[in-house]
């Protein structure tokens, strides 16, 4: 455990590793001030400046592998200098940010090239590409960082050109809501990430993770759990986990492509990102990992049971993230060689989300931007390249054997039973039921949407294939989604350690991995036969009266009412009390002294008179009172 | 007895000679060259000049030698300093030069026409602006560049009048609200010339006390060059009250140009009706020259009294602080709480001069120059603000100027900050610097003063951003005129440094503290 963290210098091409956060940043200034004289070239820029990233990581990440540690800083200049602690603002290009530079850049260029046709009608299309570029250039910053300090920049950055799209359509009242919901959630996630960092700045006096790393051995039990929950509050509220999940959902206000690539594929891995890069602290504390699993176990069934009461498309495709990451979190969590785990995981998950947020854009596309799966049906035969694609996809996430999610989701659930004690079998039974779940509402959503009867509006009559430029990154990104996580999971584990630990080897499950296998197979099977029975023929066109646990899921679980009565409604009484008691005591004594310092200011005023021969009498008065200090000093009265 | 001309490193002083050619060439193209191509001439020339000058400064930046016979010192600071003043300069001849904003330019034609004449009329409407700023400017800043090396008292004055008599007229030239502009000059000029006489009293006191002490053995008593002073002062003779009445008058004479309270009295007045371009220049450059010349004079001269002088300049650098910050919460005119926060800035200026360490001296100099970008960037948007009677510089006229132009509020919005001291800006970075310089040099209570103050003035900022953009415009609220290329360049110069300044500002703090050496 005890060896020492450095990163070599990087030199020669590597070097120009800040290029990648450049290019976006440029290509978004670029259109954002130009404003509507960019409107005829601005999606074009956009795409290309992140196709460039991707094609410069794809150099980086060559280069990278004949590095001698494979792993590179570059500190491009210093940031902060106060007394001993020192800021810089620095690069870090390893395996972890390359692979998140690849998903990024890869996944990004897709998203943005399905975005051009997507976003054609809409009048605004150069702004979304100037933000979309933004949050490019944010995220590759927020991985690429070498310091805590970097990766908060990142964070926050992210953060903006997630709200900014949120509200994209900001004349619709429940998109400007949504997008204050999730900048006020996030908030409380930002204040836990800050309060980590100035803990790293005050018991390290540094934030360069290799000196956090280094240092972190050095610090006391609660030190570590403090800084470990903090930073663990951070990476919930990003990531949309219990209990700040309540933001995402309502996210998908946003345009399509920003769900697909923000509040699916990137952003909302920031928090796996933060947990696998500080993996030297949260290694480093038993306590903490218990918590991380424990969030990320409560969380992937909280997305399941909800996933499966929604009706609207982007909605379940949302809770099913959240339900997602909640594996991931499981997978960091359980430590060692579970880390990789979960970010192959997410990495095969950016695939499939992407795909099937991409998917349902096309549909609602076609459908006059109808979401609501009960009025969709029998799009397989009109739809022939979405129906494909989206099937993989589906394929994908539910773990099909072959496709990408059975290759990097069995894993978690086998390294969730090889916990020691009995809470192998809580963690391990709450991950294989979620994969049944899993498997029930996302068939549900499958067959809602292509398969069955019509039960679309009256004003729909022939719905349309989307346009080629929407149709070639789907293909590209189905592909991905039934491939990658198979061709992914070995090389990518071992690709990765360092920084991640490695695996260990002496770990036994509680069940045997083939008993797993086949009980995770069983349950995906049931869940999937069990949707499509029930919902083959369709289903009602309103919601229907349902039982306690439905209600509950439709409600979000209570987590909004709940959030309402303990944090808003005593946070409103709370604002009042406070504005009541600064009115009456702390204006009353700040009042007082703006007025005494207003009233001397107004006194002395009247000295300014305007008359020379006031001011030379003040000059006198000052420098005689000057000459007598000085006497009076060197007397020795004053000192 | 033989008079032996000194030896001169010409190379070491080219930057001053070449900036007091200019000068002298301004006189010579006013004089013949024909009226039409004359503004042309001058600004490309002074704005050549002064380039030229910079150029030449930057390849002698290694120069350290005292030369013209002890009179003059090019050290580290010199160089720093002067680079500074011929950068700010050139900022303000941005904005001197500019005629777009207005028909002819800021400038008045005929300084001499009876205010409120039938021909002053005519000539306020139509008549170009008079191109004989362009020497004055020049010669001002041979003054100030000459200031900030004068390695003796007497060179010292000598500069102060060269930088200062220009200065005068400059200030009666404005081509709206002559009155104001005319009392401004003569009151300066009359303030001026009082605080002349106490330097030079001092200087007659300061000479009278190396005269009686042998410094060293062999040399001649009695000088006013530096090195000879700092040996004086070194010994203990019986009575040292000639010296430090001497350097009590001194620093008044310097303290008056430094805007330093209680001999502040002229800045709101000279600021308000001076030309907007002029106020900008002064409390730029002038500052510049004037804390340049304090800190050579404090830490060369005067350096072994820095246990005496320290609580007695302590308390008006207190002073100073208390009067800009108090008295900018009841200002209504821009340009007079510009002039108040300018007091303030040298109360802070002045706890960089005390901390009486190498740090005080390099964060001096930082902030002198960050606060010299942001104030003229702050004074080339108060020339933007206008009406059909010229500037609105009224603070109730600026309400609601947020919805008419949200560019231009927004960039004024940023320098307020950044005078209030907000992260991301320079003047966060220059009140750290000599704050922590301060904290180094063991003057606690300085600091501590300057944090209550800016909280203070804080508040007069946050006032002017409220009223811009949480008010609605009114009736009243003047158009932003579409700047010229001129001040747009010197605006956006301004707001970058003092944004690179806030984000980066390494180089330049690395610069001033290898530059923060002075030789003796």
């Amino acid at each position: 455990m005890e060896q020492t963290i450095e990163y070599a210098h990087a030199t020669g091409v590597l070097g120009s590793v800040w290029l990648l956060i450049a290019i976006p940043l440029v290509s978004s200034a670029v259109i954002l001030l130009l404003g509507r004289r960019s409107a005829k070239f601005a999606h074009w820029l956009g795409t290309a400046a992140i196709g460039a990233g991707f094609v410069l990581t794809l150099i980086y990440f060559f280069l990278l592998r004949d590095q001698p540690n494979r792993a590179v800083e570059r500190n491009l200049w210093e940031f902060i200098s106060v007394g001993s602690l020192k800021v810089d603002i620095g690069l870090l290009f390893d395996p972890l940010s390359a692979v998140f530079c690849l998903l990024i850049t890869g996944v990004g260029f897709l998203i943005h090239l399905y975005a051009v046709g997507y976003m054609a009608h809409d009048e605004r299309r150069h702004t979304f590409f100037g933000y979309f570029n933004l949050f490019a250039a944010a995220m590759l910053l927020l991985v690429l960082g070498n310091n805590y300090v970097m990766l908060y920049l990142g964070w926050e950055g992210v953060g903006l050109a997630s709200y900014l799209l949120i509200s994209f359509w900001y004349t619709r009242p429940s998109a400007a809501t949504a997008g204050k919901k999730a900048f006020l959630m996030n908030r409380v996630g930002d204040a836990g990430l800050v309060i980590a960092i100035f803990m790293m700045f005050a018991y390290l006096g540094s934030t360069n993770y290799a000196d956090v790393f280094n240092g972190v051995g050095s610090l006391s039990f609660t030190v570590v759990l403090m800084m470990g929950l903090l930073l663990l509050l951070g990476a919930t509220g990003k990531s949309g986990q219990f209990p700040l999940q309540a933001w995402l959902p309502d996210a998908m206000e946003g345009p399509t492509p920003v769900s697909a690539l923000i509040h699916a594929a990137t952003m909302v891995t920031a928090g796996v990102y933060l947990i696998a890069r500080s993996n030297a602290i949260f290694s480093a504390n038993e306590v903490l990992q218990t918590v991380v699993v424990s969030v990320g176990a409560l969380t992937l069934l909280i997305g399941c049971i909800i996933g499966a009461a929604k009706d609207d498309i982007k909605r379940v495709l949302a809770w099913s993230t959240v339900s997602q990451i909640g594996y991931m979190f499981l997978g960091v969590g359980l430590g060692g060689g579970a880390y990789a785990l979960a970010i192959i995981h997410l990495l095969a998950h950016g695939f499939f989300k992407a795909n099937m947020f991409l998917g349902a854009g096309s549909v609602m596309h076609g459908m006059k931007d109808q979401v609501d799966i009960r009025r969709f049906g029998g799009l397989w035969k009109l739809m022939p390249w979405t129906f494909a694609t989206f099937t993989a996809g589906w394929l994908a996430i539910v773990g099909f054997p072959g496709f990408s999610g059975f290759f990097t989701k069995e894993p978690i659930i086998v390294a969730a039973f090889e916990r020691e004690g009995w809470t192998a079998w809580l963690y391990g039974w709450a991950a294989l039921l979620g994969a049944g779940l899993t498997a029930f509402y996302m068939t549900r959503l499958w067959v809602l949407t292509f398969l069955g009867p019509k039960r679309w509006t009256e004003d729909i009559e022939h719905p349309h294939e989307s346009p080629p430029i929407m149709v070639g990154p789907l293909v590209l990104l189905a592909i991905g989604s039934a491939i990658a996580g198979g061709l992914m999971a070995s090389p990518v584990a071992k690709w990765l350690e360092p920084p991640l630990p490695a695996e260990a080897h002496d770990l036994h499950p509680v069940m045997s991995h083939g008993v797993i296998t086949t009980l995770s197979l069983v349950l995906t099977f049931a869940g999937i036969g069990l949707a499509y029975l029930l919902f083959r023929r369709g289903t009602a066109l309103v919601e229907q009266p349902a039982g306690v646990v439905v209600t509950a899921a439709r409600r979000n679980l209570y987590a909004d009412a709940f959030n309402e009565i303990v944090f808003e409604k005593p946070g409103i009484f709370l604002t009042r009390a406070l504005v009541f008691f600064d009115n009456r005591g702390i204006d009353g004594a700040v009042n007082g002294l703006a007025a005494a310092v207003g009233g001397g200011s107004g006194r002395l005023r009247r000295l300014q008179t305007g008359f020379v021969r006031s001011y030379a009498m003040s000059m006198m008065a000052g420098a005689l009172l000057v000459v007598a200090a000085f006497v009076a000093v060197q007397m020795g009265w004053l000192s | 007895m033989t008079i032996k001309f000194p030896a001169f490193d010409y190379a070491a002083i080219a930057p001053i000679l070449i900036v007091f050619g200019l000068a002298a060439a301004g006189v010579l193209v006013e004089a013949f060259v024909p009226k039409r191509a004359r503004y042309l001439t001058q600004l490309v020339l002074t704005l050549g000049g002064l380039v030229a000058a910079l150029v030449v400064l930057v390849t002698q930046a290694d120069t350290r030698v005292v030369t013209a016979g002890q009179a003059i010192a090019i050290d580290g600071p010199a160089l720093f300093l002067q680079g500074s003043i011929i950068v700010l300069a050139i900022m303000a001849v941005l904005m001197i030069g500019e005629r777009a904003l207005e028909r002819g330019g800021p400038f008045v034609a005929q300084a001499a026409i009876t205010v409120g004449s039938e021909e002053d009329r005519r000539q306020a409407a139509r008549a170009d602006g008079a191109t004989e700023i362009y020497p004055l400017t020049s010669f001002a800043v041979v003054g100030m560049m000459l200031f900030v090396s004068a390695n003796d008292l007497l060179t010292m004055f000598i500069a102060l009048e060269v930088l200062s008599l220009p200065l005068y007229l400059m200030c009666a030239l404005a081509r709206r609200r002559r009155l104001v502009s005319q009392e401004a000059a003569l009151k300066y000029f009359m303030l001026g010339a009082y605080a002349s006489a106490f330097f030079l009293f001092g200087v007659a006191l300061v000479y009278g006390f190396t005269a009686q002490v042998q410094a060293t053995p062999g040399a001649h008593a009695g000088g006013v060059d530096f090195a000879t002073i700092h040996a004086a002062a070194a010994t203990s003779p019986a009575n040292r009250a000639l010296l430090f009445g001497g350097l009590a008058l001194i620093a008044v004479g310097l303290l008056f140009k430094a805007t330093a309270a209680p001999f502040h009295v002229w800045t709101p007045d000279v600021y308000q009706g001076a030309p907007t371009p002029v106020t900008g220049f002064m409390a730029a450059c002038t500052k510049v020259a004037a804390f340049g010349g304090l800190l050579r004079l404090l830490y060369v001269a005067f350096e072994g009294a820095r246990w005496d002088f320290t609580p007695v300049l302590g308390a008006i650098a207190i002073l100073t602080m208390l009067v800009g910050a108090v008295l900018s919460v009841t200002q209504t005119d821009l340009k007079r709480l510009l002039a108040y926060s300018s007091i303030a800035n040298a109360g802070y200026l002045l706890v960089g001069v005390l901390a009486g360490v190498r740090e005080g001296i390099s964060s001096t100099m930082f902030y002198l120059v960050a606060y010299g970008f942001t104030v003229i960037a702050a004074f080339a948007v108060v020339t933007l603000v206008r009406d059909a009677d010229g500037e609105a510089t009224h603070l109730s006229r600026w309400a609601g100027l947020g919805k008419r132009s949200p560019v231009f509020a927004g960039v004024f919005t940023f320098i307020l900050l950044a005078f209030a001291g907000i992260p991301l800006t320079s003047g966060f970075i220059s009140k750290f610097a000599v704050f922590g310089a301060a904290i180094d040099g063991g003057q606690t209570w300085l600091v501590i003063a300057g944090v209550i103050t800016s909280m203070i003035l804080a508040f007069p900022y946050l006032r002017v951003v409220v009223m811009m953009w949480l008010s609605e415009p009114g009736e009243s609220t003047p158009t932003i005129a579409v700047p010229g290329a001129l001040t747009a360049a010197a605006l956006v110069i301004g707001v970058a440094a003092t944004l690179v300044l806030g984000v980066a500002p390494a180089p330049l703090l690395n610069l001033s503290d290898t530059a923060a050496q002075f030789i003796r």
